[in-house]
């Protein structure tokens, strides 16, 4: 299906990464948006409330965060695409909702624009240390999907990629974007709107007295049907059947632990290849490959190019979906090459699978930052370099400082006896 | 490639500077330019400063390291970003605003009283154009018919004429030797 005209602002503009992805929420057909404004992810919701109206769609300024997620879920029940927008502190208090909605399997999407943590932290600078929180932050089983943007076009790209990945598998979908990118001003083409592929919502139109809200299709995904429709639909945070009641008896809580909660996590799972996004560079003969998501896989080509400069036979596995992780992608280069060099703002999350699906079979270096800026090129060379002549096996990830890092923390902090 | 700091206090539209450049070389240009705002948690007021990198080529590394251009519109500004001008770099300021401390040796100097050519023209809200207007004359970065599209692309169609006339008054101002 192609995107509606009245929600494409078709042009050439010169906007930062969070316009962009408020013009994106629009152009994927995004009727409602939700939030709390927080910084560096303010402008996207300002965006999308001034180009809103004139498509006839709605931002509300909830009182909180809570608020906001609670309201995207309602909102996407109801029948229309959804988003919320936040950042820092504001993630972490939707957390809990965000495993209602995928409890309810409700399609909606989360631009997170990171910046520097833990709570307060660095509200103004950026950070990519919100990777694993994005994955695990809300308790119980569940799979969602996540994307890392590297430029504002992308975050308009992307942004209509994850609501069109929202409502294929209706599930939550983060687009964990960064400060850096968000406030990023640079050239983005917002392209015709029968240029743009649009996921329509998967609507039930069978017998009315025949729907069952949570009986899946082949892909494990159910259909949905509008709330207040005039359909029996049931909804609830409960361990649900297929037709959405709650099950407490032992005997039937067997059968519905197995029709519900394992498919949360098989939707994704057993979709993954169709799911994941990779941009995959010069690995064929590569003894060492870098993988990297978001600022840090542009911020790093620039060190690939120079270590290839340098005769480094290096390669690059850029994660545009960081969730679900590419297992099979990394257990399978790691049997080819020597080692994975891990550039991430954070000290050390997504480096935490490479090292798992690498089976000891390669060397897997962090390079980590503290946030509040992003890697120089210098550091992923450096890295590269002492990857490629690195000859030993060794065990666990290997911690490269950036040359900042050696000189505050040389020896790094000791224990006193 | 070229790195460029703009720096001033917060409403002399030093954002909105970075902005019109990255526009004129991005859009009208054809070249690549990517432009980053500093600010800190407190926001509005004080030392206000955009970064932009204008390149042939895809832009990598998004941020300013060593400028290669310095345009300041602000005392504090100048003391806090000068000493990252590179040793060869250019050095536009208002002359009004800014008193030059030491003078580096190879740093070429283009002073301009910006502000109070804007408030000739009627409005030293446009000092910033006046500025844009010397800069385009002044590093050839980004042509001058780039910058005039850019520049009425930017303000509201009824300041348009006004902010063209400040732009080259600016360019003017460069033409003529200064």
């Amino acid at each position: 299906m192609k995107a509606n005209p009245r929600n494409v602002n078709t042009g050439i503009y010169y906007i930062d990464g969070d316009v962009a992805s408020g013009q994106g929420a629009l152009a994927a057909g995004c009727r409602f948006i939700g939030g709390y404004p927080i910084t560096p992810s303010t402008e996207a919701a300002e965006a999308f409330a001034k180009i809103a109206p004139k498509a006839g769609a709605v931002f509300i300024q909830m009182e909180d965060e809570l608020a906001s997620i609670a309201s995207v879920i309602g909102a996407s029940c109801a029948g229309v695409k959804t988003m919320t927008i936040t950042s820092g502190p504001g993630y972490s208090l939707m957390m809990e909702t965000i495993g209602f909605g995928a409890m309810l399997e409700t399609p909606f999407v989360i631009l997170n624009i990171q910046r520097g943590g833990p709570s307060t932290g660095a509200p103004t600078k950026t950070g990519q240390a919100d990777m694993m929180q994005s994955r695990w932050g809300s308790h119980g089983d569940y799979e969602i999907i996540a994307i890392a943007p590297e430029s504002p076009q992308e975050l308009f790209d992307y942004t209509i990629k994850a609501f069109n990945l929202a409502e294929k598998y209706r599930c939550p979908v983060m687009i964990m974007a960064d400060e850096c990118v968000g406030h990023m001003t640079e050239k983005v083409v917002i392209p015709k709107a029968d240029e743009i592929e649009i996921e329509p919502r998967r609507f039930y139109n069978g017998p009315r007295d025949k729907y069952l809200p949570f009986k899946p299709d082949k892909d494990l995904v159910p259909k949905m049907v509008k709330a207040g429709d005039g359909y029996k639909l049931y909804i609830t945070g409960h361990t649900h059947d297929e037709k959405g009641y709650p099950i407490l008896t032992q005997n039937s809580k067997v059968k519905t632990q197995k029709s519900t909660t394992r498919r949360l996590v098989d939707k994704i799972k057993l979709n993954a290849d169709k799911i994941i996004e990779l941009k995959e560079e010069n690995t064929d003969d590569a003894d060492v490959v870098v993988v990297s998501y978001g600022i840090s896989s542009r911020v790093a080509v620039r060190g690939i190019e120079k270590a290839r400069e340098k005769g480094i036979k290096v390669g690059s596995l850029r994660l545009v979906t960081v969730w679900p992780f590419p297992d099979k992608k990394i257990t399978e280069l790691a049997k080819k090459v020597k080692a994975f060099v891990v550039p991430e703002i954070n000290y050390g999350q997504v480096v935490f699978d490479v090292e798992r699906c690498s089976h000891g079979e390669a060397n897997v270096i962090l390079i980590p930052h503290g946030g509040a800026g992003v890697h120089h090129p210098d550091d992923i060379l450096s890295a590269i370099e002492y990857a490629s002549k690195e000859n030993k096996k060794i065990e666990g990830i290997i911690e490269h400082k950036t040359k900042l890092e050696k000189l505050i923390f040389e020896e790094g902090y000791k224990l006193k006896e | 490639m070229a790195e460029i700091r703009f720096a001033g206090y917060g409403g002399q539209g030093i954002i909105r500077s970075g902005i019109i450049v990255g526009k004129g070389a991005s859009i009208f240009d054809n070249k690549f330019a990517t432009m980053s705002q500093a600010f800190g948690p407190e926001a509005r007021g004080g030392a206000c400063s955009s970064q932009l990198v204008i390149s042939e080529n895809k832009i990598l590394y998004p941020y300013v390291t060593r400028p290669d251009i310095f345009v300041v519109m602000s005392q504090e500004a100048y003391e806090k970003f000068e000493p990252e001008l590179k040793e060869d770099g250019l050095l536009l300021y208002d002359s009004d605003l800014v008193k030059l401390k030491k003078k580096r040796e190879k740093i070429k100097l283009y002073p301009i009283p910006a502000t109070r050519f804007a408030e000739e023209l009627g409005n030293r809200i446009i000092a910033n154009v006046v500025m844009l207007g010397f800069f385009t004359a002044v590093t050839k970065l980004v042509s001058k018919e780039g910058m005039e599209k850019a520049v009425a692309d930017s303000v509201p169609p009824r300041f348009k004429e006004l902010n063209l006339k400040a732009f080259n008054k600016g360019f003017q101002h460069a033409q003529d030797g200064n």
